[in-house]
């Protein structure tokens, strides 16, 4: 069976100049990077040149730079790293659960947690954030852009906001990297956290900026590693993997590579809803990075929808999974005032840079068929 | 019969899995799907609840094991969510059945609302003709009645017809129970030889997602986690005579035929012969008070035939472990069959469910008034 992956805010396939950039790192160059001797060297220097590769990306000194296991311990890293209990934290409503499970922990440990709400288009406004500042408020973390409508926020204007109060800004970047240009010192962050499997390097690493000066509390404590700021010694090919990736993100950013995904993306939405009644994008109209597309599909079953495509070849995915894998109704589209019904009709398929023009016309193939299915078959439908 | 596409209702357990690994060794394209029910984490720590989530339904191990078996047998395999019906549908109706003094069956709520309602529409959105499940029973077309028929199990001790008098002609004609001809040793040889790690794992018996099988703790806890606080339903102690003996601390204590815990000292045991919900009162009396001659179904469903014309004999069973009793039915009202035991029967339960049987066949059932 063809199969199609549409599924790239999931995670992303190894780009195959990152697996070969990480390849020699796994038998031939093996030293441990804290090593003084020369296997130690080469791979240290292997790190650091990964270090600048994400520097690069972000817009700061490789000195800001801390690897990290992924997206999900960066996000942890800035909040818990920064925060103790009786501090307020600002965020919103549509974070990822790294951020958003973090701040009920931090709930439960004597903290208090603003959650700004979203407008229709799950856009946050920065006066909003403005008028909860608190005399307590240590922590603003605002997403740079949504996982699932993949939205951006005007960071910006709230790095603006968070300079003036002299309150630590976190930005998660994940969904971000490498889709549009991330710049540290023009968002006017202090922290801010990106996953390499997002971007095309391999699950399992990731990276924080943190701005020079900031006075972050390590989580894992041991040795020396990352000028201490996180214990454990470094997983060297996936970093080098990660450099790669920077790299190969920061060029396709130059070269208009992002366009022709921009391009496919709004070619897919714009024949589903033209062709399909009762359909519409999600979070359409605002900024967003250019790969992602969500979609409702009304009177249907959006868990339904993707298990006939998955069967037909067509990965793609909708809300969040549980610990099951049962599908749970989006907090993202909720907070953007879905009605619950439409929150669960609604598809994400987001693209990568494997993908090419010709896999949005097997897409287009399927679904049309697929939706027009489940409706004869949808008792909401058919009322 | 190959190149069907058949989904398999998947619990984790040895019977649907065995099923799954039957289907695909006959060459069906087979999918496997798990419902996910109830979230037990959301009563976890509630007085009388576990701390973490440990009880059976919807249990991450679970659907673990039903994963596992997918990979083995070469399947794929997704989780659907009907946690919001199966709140609606069987959770809220148990607990309000409990609080007006009946005994609720949530299992054949289940299949009339989940798996046979719910799931059925899911694999046939995927693309699957039928659904088969790991249920003991059997079922047949009759070409000469042109009815779909429910059958009792070659395994009459797993028989779990009772559990499912509420199927649909619709609903029995897309369903499939390979294990209707098949004894449970039989199964767990069979999953040995497919190479399912779980041929040994041991049958669930209580009510999925009541831990410890504490009906009272979860309806106490349930209600609480909603916000809603456990109605006043104390009241007076009676005999079968009117004389009050005593008091009672709330209905939903109660079951029909229940002799411990009725907080009276008499000379001779004393059972729970009767609870009117809205006097609030429980009747008790001897356990000859028990016995019953009549009794009223409602909402009735027929499988073997479409009408009840006429009075006829059946066997009936009145609860999952009953031995199914010579009896006539007869069609009261519409909505109304009366069923007249040839011997009185022990303990007739307002809300268990009465199940006509014509020798194998389940002529059809309803809800015990």
């Amino acid at each position: 069976m063809h199969r199609l992956y549409l599924d790239n805010n999931a995670t992303t396939p190894v780009l195959p100049e990152v697996f070969e950039a990480m390849r020699p790192y796994f038998s031939e160059h093996f030293g441990n990077a804290s090593s003084i001797h020369h296997h130690g060297q080469e791979t240290r220097a292997a790190v650091e040149r990964a270090r600048e590769s994400v520097a690069a990306l972000f817009g700061c000194r490789s000195s800001e730079v801390v690897f990290t296991s992924g997206g999900t311990e960066g996000d942890n890293f800035a909040v818990f790293g920064l925060v103790s209990p009786g501090d307020h934290v600002i965020t919103s409503t549509i974070e990822h659960h790294a951020v958003l499970n973090s701040c009920k922990r931090l709930e439960d440990i004597g903290c208090e947690i603003t959650y700004i709400p979203v407008d229709g288009r799950s856009q946050i406004d920065p006066s909003d954030v403005k008028r909860a500042l608190r005399p307590t408020t240590k922590l603003i973390t605002i997403m740079l852009a949504n996982n699932e409508t993949g939205v951006v926020q005007a960071v910006e204007k709230i790095g603006a906001i968070a300079r003036e109060a002299d309150v630590y800004f976190h930005t998660d970047a994940v969904q971000a990297a490498g889709k549009i240009t991330i710049d540290v010192n023009k968002i006017g962050c202090d922290l801010l956290s990106i996953s390499g499997h997002k971007m095309h390097a391999q699950q399992g690493v990731g990276a924080l900026y943190v701005r020079k000066g900031t006075l972050l509390q390590p989580m894992i404590y041991g040795g020396s590693h990352e000028r201490n700021r996180r214990a454990g010694t470094e997983n060297v090919p996936a970093i080098v993997g990660l450099g790669k990736a920077a790299e190969l993100a920061k060029a396709g950013l130059e070269n208009g590579s992002a366009q022709k995904i921009a391009e496919m993306r709004d070619r897919l939405e714009h024949t589903i809803t033209c062709s399909i009644e009762g359909t519409g994008v999600n979070g359409g109209g605002a900024p967003r990075v250019p790969n992602t597309a969500n979609v409702y599909f009304d009177w249907i079953e959006g868990e339904a929808l993707v298990i006939a495509l998955d069967l037909k070849g067509l990965a793609v995915s909708t809300g969040a999974a549980c610990s099951s894998g049962a599908i749970e109704p989006s907090h993202v589209l909720t907070a953007m005032g879905l009605s619950p019904d439409r929150a669960r009709a609604s598809l994400r398929f987001s693209l990568g840079k494997q993908n090419k023009p010709e896999d949005i016309d097997f897409a287009l193939g399927l679904i049309p068929e697929t939706v027009s299915r489940l409706r004869e078959l949808s008792p909401v439908y058919n009322r | 019969m190959s190149n069907t596409t058949i989904a398999v209702a998947m619990s984790g357990g040895v019977d649907s899995s065995t099923v799954a690994a039957m289907l695909r060794a006959e060459g069906h394209d087979v999918v496997g799907l798990t419902m996910q029910l109830w979230n037990q984490r959301r009563l976890a720590g509630h007085p009388g609840m576990p701390e973490t989530s440990t009880g059976r339904c919807c249990s991450l191990d679970d659907v673990y094991d039903a994963r596992r078996v997918a990979e083995t047998i070469g399947i794929p395999y997704y989780v659907v969510n009907h946690e919001d019906r199966f709140e609606r549908d069987v959770v809220r109706p148990f607990v309000e059945e409990y609080l007006s003094g009946r005994t609720p069956i949530p299992c054949s709520l289940c299949n009339n609302h989940l798996k046979f309602d719910q799931l059925l529409i899911v694999a046939k959105q995927i693309g699957a003709d039928q659904l088969a499940t790991g249920h003991y029973a059997r079922v047949e077309f009759d070409e000469a009645r042109g009815r779909w028929l429910l059958k009792r199990p070659t395994d009459r001790s797993k028989d779990q017809t009772y559990f499912l008098f509420g199927l649909t002609q619709e609903q029995l004609s897309r369903t499939v129970f390979p294990l209707g001809n098949l004894t449970k040793p039989e199964v767990r040889e069979l999953a040995k030889r497919h190479g399912l790690a779980l041929a040994e794992k041991p049958d669930s018996q209580e009510i999925c997602f009541v831990p410890g099988g504490d009906y009272k703790n979860f309806i106490n806890a349930y209600l609480s986690e909603e916000g809603e606080s456990l109605p006043d339903t104390s009241g007076e102690l009676v005999t079968t005579d009117g004389k009050i003996i005593g008091e009672h601390n709330g209905i939903h204590n109660f079951t029909v035929g229940q002799r411990k815990g009725l907080g009276v000292a008499t000379g001779s045991p004393l059972y729970v012969i009767q609870i009117k919900g809205d006097a609030r009162q429980v009747v008790v009396g001897t356990n000859d008070d028990l016995l019953t001659r009549t009794l009223r179904a409602k909402r009735i469903n027929l499988i073997s035939i479409e009408t009840l014309r006429e009075p006829r004999r059946a066997t009936v069973k009145i609860r999952h472990r009953h031995e199914a009793a010579s009896a006539t039915i007869e069609q009261l009202s519409p909505e109304e069959i009366q069923v007249t035991f040839d011997d009185p029967q022990r303990a007739v339960t307002p809300g268990q469910a009465a199940v006509f049987y014509d020798r194998d066949v389940v002529i059809g059932g309803g809800w015990i008034a």
